[in-house]
């Protein structure tokens, strides 16, 4: 903007100059500079039209004020270079005037010199001193003194009466001089006889010889002359005229010569009377000035006229031609001493001045550079116009392509939400139509058609999500979940897949993993199902391995990683990157420094968990790695045909996985296999409940025979999940010599199929050594493929396996193995492995409980599992017959009380309970009704333990603040029903000993 | 052997039920606690089951056929059904109520009436799944073997 108000003042200054002032100081009052920015803010921001207009005024005011400007600089240098000439003018043109005038002054000296030698050697001598041819001698020789006369004459003052004599003495006539000169009238004499004077000439220069004994007094012009001049008694000139002979236009000095000296104050008479003769000088002003101009350098730049302006009316030219009277002239007066003749010199250029160049350039350039930045001005306005409108054209178009996009989203959602409510319709008719009697292809139909409209719902259902995400309306839950039993879900709903193609499917979960997160497990899920779901329909044979680590810990043993052995995989085939490749891990490193401390340091609440999942597919061809995350693009036309999918689903992991904080990479190998690898954040939960870790195996040693450390890391994972301590063993032959020099026992043994298979020879051999050491013998456990036909193969040694685990692992599938092999097993073992189980039977054991529930379901389904563990059940419908029958004394251990019934809810009922028995204890403390009565029970206090559906924590505190003493969740599930049962049962008793011994 | 082919039957069948999700991991509790001392304690909550949610769907019917719909009311119907259904793990209905549930508490007639829809034919679906698998059940027990346990 300097620029800008630069130019401003500039032109205010221009403007100053020019008549414009007025108007800007006006401007300037109404903008001033502070004003002016805030407008200027304005303006750009403000409308655009006005905007538009006030650039407009002020770039026309620009360009008008710098015409004006350069105009006026071309006026300004213009009337300089004028002055400046004239100036030139003026000073040559006096310069000349001078110089004629000091030589015409010289001359007219020299004039009077002569005079004077005159009437010394001619009048006051007598005999006269001078005769005519001394005369023309002397002022011959002394000419260089009168540069400007051409000649002198000098005539006497020769009276009438002395005409005569005169006439005789000198021995001519008098003569009249005429005008026309030639021939001299003779005839006119009268005239001449007439006069009281004369005065004719006597001595004349050489060149002049002609007029002696001419009567001055004749001619007009001498006539004057010689009368003023005797009376002024100074040098008088004629007015210019045409010399006789010359024709050249000249003018006579004239002279009087007196008899007497006289004073300076003598009266025109006197100095009449005085008088005796004149001399004349003959100034041949043309040639004189002329010659002079010759003398001068430049005469031919300059003309020069001298003119006689005695008359001022009517002016003599002297010398020079008649010029015009344009351009430009100057004037200096010549003063020739004579005070009646006036003389003036006019000098002009003879070249018409020049063209001012400078100032024409000048201006000419002033005003294209203030056109330029004008110009420059205008295109900026109007470029930054022109992208301010683009730009809000621009905006308009991205929101209106904003809002085609939601639309196109919402419409999506909502399409898709209407077509899956139908849908569901559908499919359960066509299950229901499954269920009638059909022949064979009414059956294919029917399952064809069931086929097609779940696709149809899977894929509505990813495009719903799809929408959803795209149009920001996913939002992810946070609730606290157990990531191993979510994998654990995952891997049993792929169990049939897999067993169709024989793939392996594992999960490895590091320890370092805590048991509940909190987050979107439905999200979790779906992106696992997802990228399983891949891994299954390009892979057919090898297998899938699923792996879930916390960042840090793979951060640490990086190193290790690396030299892991190519074919130490899960089932031996290469995998594509040896699990996570440099490239993948690239990813996640360059990730590390950006999130890791952030989210680590600041708070351990975070978890940043790095699951991949690997496979020994088909990969992914190079050129298609590209666009794996862009929605409905897949790797060929052809995939779709052949393996089904819409090709979303990627995408959607994508973004589900952007949702939750994390990256999502893979790295893949044509024919070897792709491992997907992806990060989330999740929290740490604070609650720790892993159903598994307090079961009946706990504190068991296992060993696990496996050729494959991978393999058996996974084996070691699903038993150390189950409490149970696992041995890793990759030799077969080692194993009798771990059974036996162990310090500890091994309670089972678990042997990988292959491994089984490879050295089945050794087995027998094993077992009978064992048997023969009298030892306790461990159970052997088979951990075999679902695909691998365990009857044909292992038929030689069957007799020693206790049971043959199916693979994939899961920790309930475990469990329930474990606790079927080892129950069967003596009674050490069995007592060992039913712990739980045993305890709860003793803990519950002939104990009187209630059951409270208005759902019959519900009532029989608690009946029938407490009943499992020795309890004596009774059952109530309402909360109001469990009041009734829990009013002291009563012979309940316990209450297990549904929170939501109708008439009289859990809370309710609790709450009266608790008063009624707090009414009673403060009875029986003031000893107002004897103890007897309540069966010697000094504190009054049945457990109550809630059943909910919902296991929140707002639930919790809620069964917590009206007096309940715990929950278990509903359905009962035998750990949580042992621990809460435990911890409630043991309590009060303590209690009430300690009552007691008070 | 019959009793062979009928546990197979029973094991496809029973895991087909479970792929699709009719039944949950609640089921197979139940089937634990089924001992000599309770040899058919499956079947009788079971049927114990299907009476009531029978009842509860009729009872449902009723509500709403009514002009003026009790929602509360209608609500603690379904948090039943939702609680029976949880116990023997009828896991479609049970998502099913749950779906009924939020209708009931946003007050919405037409989503209930979609979700009673639902709920009966999820109900009929399941019906049929369990009374097949009881009859599988007394016959493997008539054939003389032991219903196998289900795992998941």
């Amino acid at each position: 903007m300097n620029w800008f108000i630069d130019a401003q003042i500039m032109e205010q200054k221009t403007g100053y100059l020019s008549d414009k002032s007025n108007l800007w100081l006006e401007l300037l009052k109404k903008f001033s500079i502070k004003d002016w920015k805030n407008n200027l803010c304005n303006r750009l921001f403000g409308s655009k039209k006005v905007r538009g207009t006030w650039w407009r005024k002020l770039l026309l005011l620009w360009i008008i004020g710098w015409f004006l400007g350069s105009l006026w600089i071309f006026w300004f240098m213009n009337s300089q270079a004028v002055e400046k000439r004239r100036e030139m003018l003026a000073s040559m043109c006096d310069e000349r005037a001078r110089m004629l005038q000091d030589q015409f002054n010289v001359s007219m000296n020299h004039l009077q010199a002569l005079a004077i030698l005159i009437s010394t050697f001619h009048h006051a001598k007598d005999p006269s001193a001078i005769d005519q041819i001394t005369f023309a001698r002397y002022a011959e020789r002394t000419a260089f003194e009168r540069p400007l006369t051409s000649g002198v004459a000098y005539a006497v003052k020769v009276l009438r009466s002395e005409r005569e004599q005169f006439e005789k003495q000198q021995g001519w006539k008098i003569k009249r001089m005429d005008s026309t000169e030639q021939p001299p009238a003779r005839e006119e004499d009268a005239d001449l006889e007439n006069r009281d004077e004369y005065a004719p000439v006597i001595f004349a220069q050489d060149t002049y010889r002609h007029v002696i004994s001419f009567d001055m007094l004749t001619g007009k012009e001498d006539r004057e002359n010689i009368l003023r001049a005797r009376e002024s008694g100074k040098g008088v000139l004629t007015a210019p005229f045409r010399l006789l002979k010359s024709r050249r236009l000249g003018v006579i000095l004239t002279y009087a010569v007196y008899k007497s000296e006289l004073t300076s104050k003598a009266t025109p008479a006197e100095r009449i009377q005085a008088a005796i003769g004149y001399l004349g000088g003959i100034f041949d002003v043309e040639a004189l000035v002329d010659k002079l101009l010759h003398q001068l350098a430049c005469k031919h730049s300059m003309m020069v006229n001298v003119y006689d302006k005695t008359n001022p009316d009517e002016p003599i030219i002297m010398y020079g031609s008649n010029m015009t009277n344009v351009g430009l002239y100057h004037i200096s007066t010549l003063n020739f001493g004579d005070p009646i003749r006036k003389h003036e010199m006019h000098c002009r250029f003879k070249q018409k001045s020049p063209l001012p160049w400078l100032a024409i350039t000048t201006s000419i350039g002033t005003l294209v550079i203030a056109l330029l930045v004008g110009y420059i001005f205008h295109a900026t306005v109007s470029r930054i116009a022109k992208v301010e409108d683009d730009y809000r054209q621009m905006m308009e178009l991205k929101g209106r392509a904003e809002t085609a996009d939601v639309a196109k989203s919402q419409f999506l959602a909502t399409v898709s939400h209407e077509i899956r409510t139908p849908m569901n319709g559908v499919l359960g008719m066509l299950q229901m139509l499954m269920d009638t009697d059909l022949d064979i292809t009414q059956e294919d139909y029917v399952r064809t058609a069931q086929a097609s409209g779940k696709a149809l719902v899977s894929l509505i259902n990813e495009v719903l999500d799809q929408a959803k995400i795209e149009s920001g309306k996913l939002e992810l839950e946070a609730v606290p979940f157990d990531l191993r039993a979510v994998l654990d879900d995952i891997l049993s709903l792929f169990y049939g897949k897999a067993q169709e193609k024989g793939l392996e499917l594992a999960v490895y979960v590091s320890d370092q993993v805590p048991d509940v997160l909190v987050g979107d497990h439905g999200r979790i899920r779906q992106i696992i199902t997802n990228l399983i779901g891949n891994s299954i329909k390009f892979t057919e044979r090898g297998h899938i391995y699923l792996t879930v680590h916390i960042f840090e810990e793979v951060l640490n043993s990086l190193d290790k990683e690396v030299e892991v052995h190519s074919t130490d995989t899960l089932c031996g085939f290469p995998v594509a990157n040896r699990r996570r490749s440099w490239e993948s891990f690239k990813n996640f490193k360059l990730e590390l420094p950006a999130s890791d401390p952030s989210l680590l340091s600041t708070s351990s609440n975070h978890i940043n968990l790095i699951i991949s999942v690997e496979d020994t597919g088909v990969g992914i061809p190079l050129e298609a790695q590209s666009r794996v995350f862009t929605p409905f693009m897949q790797v060929g036309p052809s995939i779709s045909r052949i393996h089904g999918g819409t090709g979303i689903g990627l995408s959607i992991s994508k973004c589900l996985v952007g949702l939750m904080k994390g990256e999502i990479g893979f790295v893949s190998q044509p024919q070897i296999g792709s491992t997907f690898t992806f990060t989330v954040v999740l929290t740490r939960a604070c609650t720790n409940s892993n159903e598994y870790k307090s079961s009946e195996f706990h504190g068991m040693i296992a060993l696990v025979v496996d050729h494959r450390p991978a393999r058996a890391k996974v084996t070691k994972y699903h038993l150390q999940r189950l409490g149970v301590n696992a041995i890793l063993e990759i030799d077969p032959n080692q194993v009798l010599s771990r059974l036996t020099s162990g310090t500890s026992t091994i309670n089972m043994v678990l042997v990988e199929k292959e491994t089984w298979s490879k050295d089945s020879s050794i087995w027998p051999f094993i077992i009978s050594k064992l048997k023969g050491n009298q030892l306790d013998i461990p159970k052997i456990l088979l951990l075999a493929n679902p695909t691998s036909s365990v009857k044909n193969n292992a038929s030689s040694s069957m007799e020693y396996i206790s049971t043959i685990i199916t693979k994939p692992l899961r920790a309930s599938m475990l469990q329930v193995s474990l606790r079927r092999a080892m129950g069967c097993g003596d009674g050490e073992h069995s007592r060992n492995g039913r712990l739980p189980q045993l305890s709860l039977r003793g803990l519950l054991h002939e104990k009187q409980i209630l059951v409270v529930d208005d759902n019959i379901v519900n009532l029989r389904v608690a009946f029938g599992a407490l009943k499992k563990y020795g309890a004596e059940v009774t059952c109530a419908e309402s909360g109001k017959k469990a009041i009734g029958m829990l009013k002291p004394p009563h012979k309940f251990d316990a209450c297990f009380m549904d929170i939501q019934m109708p008439e009289m809810d859990g809370f309710e009922a609790t709450k009266r309970i608790r008063e009624m028995e707090a009414d009673i204890n403060k009875q029986i403390e003031c000893r107002e009704v004897p103890v007897e009565t309540f069966e010697n029970v000094l504190h009054w206090h049945v457990p109550i333990l809630a059943m909910t559906a919902d296991v929140i924590q707002a639930t919790h505190e809620e069964c917590l603040r009206c007096g309940m003493d715990g929950y278990v969740s509903k359905p009962f599930e035998g750990e949580q029903l042992y621990r809460e049962v435990t911890r409630f049962f043991k309590q009060p008793q303590k209690r009430i000993d300690n009552e007691v011994k008070c | 052997m019959e009793s062979d082919r009928l546990q197979k039957l029973y094991i496809d069948f029973a895991s087909v039920v479970f792929r699709e999700g009719f039944l949950d991991n609640q089921y197979t509790q139940l089937q634990q606690l089924q001992d000599e001392s309770e040899p058919k304690f499956v079947l009788q909550v079971g049927t114990l089951f299907l009476e009531d949610s029978g009842k509860l769907i009729n009872g449902l019917r009723s509500i709403l056929d009514q002009q003026d719909v009790d929602f509360e009311k209608l609500d603690a119907c379904v948090r039943k059904l939702m609680g029976s259904s949880a116990s023997i793990g009828a896991r479609r209905v049970k998502n099913v109520c749950m779906a009924f549930h939020n209708s009931c508490k946003k007050g919405s007639k037409e989503g209930c009436l979609k979700c009673l829809q639902q709920v009966a034919q999820e109900y009929l679906l399941v019906k049929r799944k369990l009374e097949t698998l009881f009859k599988l059940e007394t016959q493997i027990l008539a054939a003389g073997g032991s219903v196998p346990l289900l795992s998941q």
